[in-house]
């Protein structure tokens, strides 16, 4: 469940770049580890986000979570069906539950790439 | 059995206790500009329809009356019905607040002012520490105001400091409180257990206004380093707060205030008898060393040259009002009569006998389940179920509903955070042997069938008015009231 | 001992078992220097004797006096069935319920009392108490802090200056500015307010009816405030509620108020009850515990405590507040008040001291040189100007029996001779007329 074309951050969001965007978005390992999402804080549309800064929390019934923005630029898209319908970080995290669009004001500097990111979660199951 | 709601049983028209009726109605008076336009929707039942209903949701409550309660960290001792009675006096209960600060008319309620300055010397005793406030309502309520004096000591003193540390296995609230009153929260983590004296001397600086502990600690182990704890944190004048919600296990061996402690809250519904309600009133007074006595929230209680008691408020230094009058007094009250039944004697006794009887449960619990810090614990241990949810998936969780499906509460589980899968077993002093004995009996015929027929455990409690809850559901739709 | 029931030979078995061979070796890890200094407390008494101390204490305060004392805290008759229901050990000796199969009762409990707040006050949701009116303020403050990302807040010198006392001080290590508005006579100076409110404000807090007694509509100062994206708070009266225009009608973001006059004694300021209301929009900002409805396995309803993870125990320093005991029993009162009351006996209960305060507004009014404070609306309690201290009155007063009202100057400047009278339906015609009498003797 780590897809080959994203990169990663250590705080467990993925982020797509495509033409000067990336589609942003938190992992399905962290979905597990949460558990099953109750609510999901957005961004704004129009926000500025910093590589690394928050960006919004996610919450279960037991937990919650900050989110941490892969990527530096400004939002032009946020997931608003997430809003009714957080569950679909629990059964798409990489695909219907993507949180946020961003067009990249820098390049993504720091990410993991998928070897990467799936060792740095088998150092944290253990 | 479901029962349907007071507002889904409600028959127009029926009376209840009814006043008499006004001669005129509330328009004659005031504007209809500023009244409702609609009746609020408040039920119509009888009294007995009122009655039957709370009898017959009370018929779906636990509580240390009917169940055996080892509740970690609460503290569900047996509340004696004494206390209740006394509570209860209409000297008591029918005393409005601001009558001692009338002029002359402190004269009228000296009972009461007596009560307060009587509970505050007692706990004083009791902890060793110079001041009593019994103003915060309950055991967070008396960390804010522990934060709070922590502030504004060090903004006397021309400080700045910014940061609390609290350990890894702290209780929620510590660092709650912490942030509430404006402080940087930094965690320190333990080491086998105990706070670690070399991360905190890393941690420490002349940023830290203060280290909040628990001791015993939430795995219910007596802090071993605590000396040296305390010497770390003095160097650069940091305090040294006390969270009180594990008092039961000191009362009478250590008093906190002698240990090098500079501030407690202690909570009366804990440690005092008094009963927790549901989850509340409580009562959380905070105990301070001498040197932080000028900053203790107002009004305080003063025994005159004459005999007479008094208020006083004039302490410039102090935080101010951390409660509109003087506390939950109804709560003070039990705790004061708590104290004076068992006096020095019965409460030495009290964290004794909670020793005896949780040491006396990790003994035997432990034979069939792994207690990860196994040596002599306090009031309460903690236990985890990590081997069975690895070997056969089941879980903390279901060995509570299992217990639940038995008639005990379940401990508390999944705290503190630093043990995986854990039980957190307090069996207080109020428990006799033969229900420690059952609790032991019962806890082990779960693990047995949990470990023959995982399954089956995985879906108790099946005889109680519910089976497990939708609790994900319940958060998405956030149906908190009948008319979502 | 009491409450301890182990025997000597039970302890030596206990000890076996454990295998040491005193309880002092349980206490081994307390080394000698840690241990008590002290511990001089008096010897154990009697349940007799305890209860007979204080009884003898509880003589010593005059809760018989006549009183018109309100300023936050009211004497209403309580149906002895509230005290009979909650004193249930199912309710009264359990704790908060963490594990919702073993507390369907206190469970729904809190849900019915959520229902019945949000139906007083008109805002949808409500959570499960806070301490006390004034925390609830606080805490509402903090909420508008969250929501809103700002830190001014304009307050009313008409919302009671005890709780205006507790904010100061529970704000004196954060930074928060507070604009205090005068009030104008004893009414709440909505122009003012309007004026205070600019683009930084967090949100205006006001209280209806207010510390004078004086009541108003708020509509027009919500939405002002929140045209600039400001919240409404307003600290209300439950009782009065059943019959004065709603926070909801007026617009209000978030409403609290304290709840004692539902049922719950006096007892010398607590335990109480802190109501909290809030929007839709404002929810996940409540702090403390909520209970919400939904399912068991087998499709039945139940409740659980819900939206947890906003609570200390899953946040910890990220918490909406650092609130973990709450009034749940004082919340478990009010419903059942409520309930004993219902619609028509708590709408008869603020219109009998609606009509009974209007009474003696004009009896003392009828007193030489005694005259209203303000010519505002008011409900159940109002303020006079006596032509002397009213500090001097009360005293004389309470040496016949009568405590007339509050004195105002106690925390207004000016307002020395301000006397602030409550009055309930315990209060008779008759009571107020000695009342009114006896005043007139006083000037």
């Amino acid at each position: 469940m780590i897809p080959k074309d994203l990169l990663y951050a250590k705080t467990h969001e993925w982020a797509r770049q495509e033409d000067g965007e990336a589609m942003v978005g938190i992992t399905h390992f962290a979905q597990e580890q949460l558990g099953d999402l109750t609510y999901v804080e957005l961004p704004e549309v129009g926000q500025e986000l910093t590589a690394g800064a928050e960006m919004g929390s996610v919450e279960s019934v037991k937990a919650a979570s900050e989110l941490y923005s892969p990527v530096t630029g400004t939002v032009t898209a946020v997931n608003e069906e997430l809003v009714n319908n957080p569950g679909l970080i629990n059964e798409d995290p990489y695909g219907e539950g993507w949180i946020a669009r961003v067009k990249l004001s820098a390049e993504p500097a720091g990410l993991l790439d998928a070897g990467q990111y799936e060792r740095l979660i088998a150092s944290e199951v253990h | 059995m479901t029962t349907p709601t007071v507002f889904a049983t409600s028959r127009p028209g029926r009376e209840g206790v009814w006043p008499e009726a006004p001669k005129k109605p509330a328009s004659e008076y005031i504007d209809q500009s500023l009244l409702r336009a609609k009746p609020a929707g408040l039920p119509s039942l009888s009294e007995l329809d009122v009655v039957r209903h709370f009898t017959e949701l009370s018929r779906k409550n636990f509580g240390v009356d009917g169940n055996f309660y080892p509740l970690g960290s609460c503290t569900m001792k047996y509340n004696p019905k004494f206390m209740e009675r006394v509570a209860s006096l209409p000297g008591f209960a029918g005393l409005h607040p601001v009558l001692p600060q009338l002029q002359g008319a402190g004269r009228l309620c000296q009972g009461a002012l007596e009560v307060m300055h009587e509970t505050e010397r007692m706990l004083c005793e009791i902890t060793g520490m110079a001041g009593f406030t019994l103003h915060p309502m309950a055991g967070a309520h008396g960390e804010l105001t522990g934060a709070m004096i922590i502030a504004a000591y060090h903004k006397d003193k021309g400080r700045k400091r910014t940061k609390v540390l609290c350990p890894d296995s702290a209780h929620g609230t510590n660092p709650a409180s912490a942030a509430l009153a404006g402080f940087e929260v930094v965690n320190i983590a333990s080491k086998d257990g105990m706070v670690d004296p070399e991360a905190l001397r890393a941690a420490m600086s002349e940023d830290v206004a203060a280290l909040m502990m628990t001791c015993p600690n939430t795995l219910g182990l007596f802090e071993e380093h605590l000396p040296e704890i305390v010497k770390i944190c003095h160097e650069v004048d940091a305090l040294l707060y006390y969270d009180g919600a594990n008092l039961n296990a000191i009362l009478g061996k250590m008093r906190v205030g002698d240990a090098g402690f500079d501030v407690v809250h202690l909570n009366l519904h804990k440690t005092f008898g008094t009963p927790h309600g549901g989850g509340g009133p409580g009562a959380g007074p905070v105990g301070v060393a001498e040197r932080l006595t000028p900053f203790l929230p107002i009004s305080r209680v003063i025994k005159l040259e004459d005999g007479l008691f008094s208020l006083d408020y004039d302490y410039p230094k102090s935080i101010g009002y951390v409660a509109p009058f003087y506390g939950n007094f109804g709560v003070l009250l039990k705790a004061f009569a708590y104290i004076l039944r068992l006096g020095r004697e019965g409460l030495v006794r009290v964290s004794e006998n909670a020793v005896l009887a949780a040491n006396y449960l990790r003994a035997r619990i432990g034979q069939f389940l792994e207690v990860p810090y196994d040596r002599i614990c306090m009031h309460e241990f903690v236990c985890t179920a990590a081997k069975l949810t690895e070997e056969d998936g089941v879980r903390a969780l279901d060995i509570a509903k299992a217990l639940l499906e038995r008639g005990v509460h379940a401990p508390t589980i999944y705290f503190p955070l630093i043990v995986k899968e854990c039980l957190m077993i307090e069996p207080t002093e109020t428990e006799n042997k033969e229900t420690l004995d059952a609790f032991v009996d019962t806890l082990s015929d779960i693990v047995s069938l949990a470990e023959a027929d995982p399954t089956s455990a995985t879906e108790a409690p099946r005889n109680l008015p519910v089976t497990r809850l939708d609790e994900t559901a319940a958060a998405r739709n956030m149906v908190l009231t009948d008319d979502l | 001992m009491p409450y301890v029931p182990h025997t000597e030979a039970e302890v030596r078995e206990m000890l076996a078992a454990i295998g040491v061979d005193s309880i002092e070796a349980l206490f081994a890890a307390i080394k000698p220097t840690l241990r008590p200094k002290s511990f001089d407390l008096p010897p154990a008494k009697s349940e007799m004797a305890v209860t007979e101390h204080l009884e003898r204490l509880a003589g010593r305060n005059a809760a018989g006096l006549v009183s018109f004392l309100g300023a936050g805290v009211y004497d209403h008759h309580i149906p002895s069935a509230v005290d009979a229901i909650v004193s249930r050990g199912e309710f009264a000796t359990a704790y908060t319920p963490y594990q919702p199969e073993a507390s369907q009762g206190t469970l729904q409990a809190i849900f019915e009392y959520q229902t019945a707040v949000t139906r007083l006050t008109g805002l949808p949701y409500a959570n499960a108490s806070v301490y006390d009116g004034g925390s609830a303020l606080f805490e509402a403050m903090m909420m508008a802090v969250r929501a809103t990302r700002r830190t001014r807040f304009v307050v009313s010198e008409s919302v009671s200056p005890i709780y205006r006392i507790m904010l100061a001080s529970y704000t004196s290590n954060l930074n928060l500015t507070f604009v205090t508005v005068p009030h104008a006579s004893g009414a709440t100076d909505v122009e003012a307010l309007k004026a205070a409110i600019d683009t930084e404000t967090a949100a205006v807090i006001v209280q209806n009816p207010n510390f004078f007694g004086a009541v108003g509509d708020f509509s027009e100062l919500f939405a002002h405030a929140h045209g600039v994206k400001a919240l409404g708070i307003v600290s209300v009266n439950p009782v009065m509620q059943s019959v004065l225009k709603t926070p909801g009608e007026m617009g209000a973001d978030i409403c609290v108020a304290e709840g004692q006059g539902l049922g719950l004694p006096m007892s010398f300021g607590g335990p109480y009850l802190g109501v909290m209301c809030a929007s839709k929009e404002l929810v996940r900002q409540m702090p403390g515990r909520m209970v919400g409805r939904t399912v068991d396995t087998k499709g039945r309803t139940g409740y659980v405590l819900t939206l947890q993870a906003r609570e200390q125990h899953i946040r910890r320093q990220k918490a909406t507040s650092n609130i973990c005991s709450n009034q749940a029993l004082c919340a478990l009162r009010a419903l059942v008040h409520l309930c004993l009351l219902g619609e028509e006996g708590l709408t008869r209960t603020a219109g009998l001291c609606i009509e009974r305060a209007h009474y003696a507004a004009k009896r003392l009014t009828a007193l030489p040189g005694v005259r209203l404070l303000s010519e505002a609306p008011f409900a159940h309690e109002f303020a006079v100007l006596l032509p002397k201290s009213a500090f001097e009155v009360i005293d004389k007063l309470t040496a016949q029996g009568y405590v007339p009202g509050f004195p105002l100057g106690r925390y207004y400047k000016g307002l020395e001779n301000g006397l602030l009278v409550a009055v309930t339906e315990k209060r008779s015609l008759q009571d107020i007329g000695v009342m009114a009498e006896l005043i007139g003797g006083a000037l």
